[in-house]
């Protein structure tokens, strides 16, 4: 009996999960990437053009990797998406937001970071694409977390 | 375990910051505990999505986002949904304050 419901359970669990999964897209070979560079050509985005109208807000010194918050917003018109790049993490893209008609290209988050680094934000606007980078220091590591 | 989530979605001149708080452990590949992270976020309004987020395991434990959607009124309805890399989930829903 319990292995029935157990069976029954499990199947509708996996039923329910199914259409979620399905839906969500998650890009594993930029995610998964080592390098910055590779991180970047994995969004597409090889060679981004430097951009002054990125916007990073973040502490200069972050005294725990594993809480950095950053702020970031682009000023470019058309800006569709921002992507987060930690360029000294073992896996350096943190995150890429996608933005519709209706919301402000902007994001605030808490990032881990291993160490000291720059900070790269990657915005698309109309095809193109633009970065920035900022420098955090980091007192102690926090990729253990 | 899908714990709970915070929201809040205030109107500030011209804009609806959202706010949102998930409890998830966010676990890295080099903590030696399973991987265990968020990996797809949405932000909908009234039923519409208009971020569509992907992250990674270097956002950190319990995760905090801010966002701001241009324009929006009071009773707006604001919904976002998680999803991590072992297919758990959890939504949150509010109207704009």
């Amino acid at each position: 009996m319990n292995r029935l419901r157990r069976t029954v359970l499990g199947a509708l669990a996996a039923w329910l999960a199914t259409p979620l999964a399905a839906l969500a897209a998650w890009n594993e070979s930029a995610f998964g990437a080592k390098t910055p560079q590779d991180a970047l050509k994995g969004i597409g985005a090889a060679n981004p053009a430097p951009s002054k109208e990125i916007v990073i807000d973040a502490p200069q010194i972050a005294e725990n990797g594993a809480v950095v918050p950053i702020e970031i917003s682009s000023n470019i018109p058309g800006t569709s998406s921002l992507a987060v790049v930690l360029e000294k993490n073992p896996f350096p893209l943190a995150a890429k937001f996608d933005f519709m008609e209706g919301a402000a290209p902007f994001v605030k988050l808490n990032v881990k970071m291993a160490e000291t680094a720059d900070v790269r934000v990657v915005a698309t606007a109309g095809g193109r694409h633009y970065s920035a980078t900022r420098e955090i220091k980091v007192t102690i590591g926090g990729c253990g977390g | 375990m899908a714990g709970p989530m915070k929201m809040r979605a205030t109107l500030a001149g011209g804009y609806t910051e959202v706010r949102v708080l998930m409890t998830h452990p966010m676990t890295t590949a080099q903590s030696g505990q399973p991987l265990h992270f968020i990996q797809n976020i949405t932000v909908k309004l009234n039923g519409k999505a208009l971020i569509e987020a992907e992250v990674s395991q270097a956002v950190s434990r319990n995760p905090v986002f801010s966002f701001r959607l241009k324009g929006g009124a009071k009773g707006d309805k604001i919904e976002v949904t998680w999803l991590d890399n072992k297919g758990e989930s959890n939504k949150i829903e509010t109207a704009v304050a």
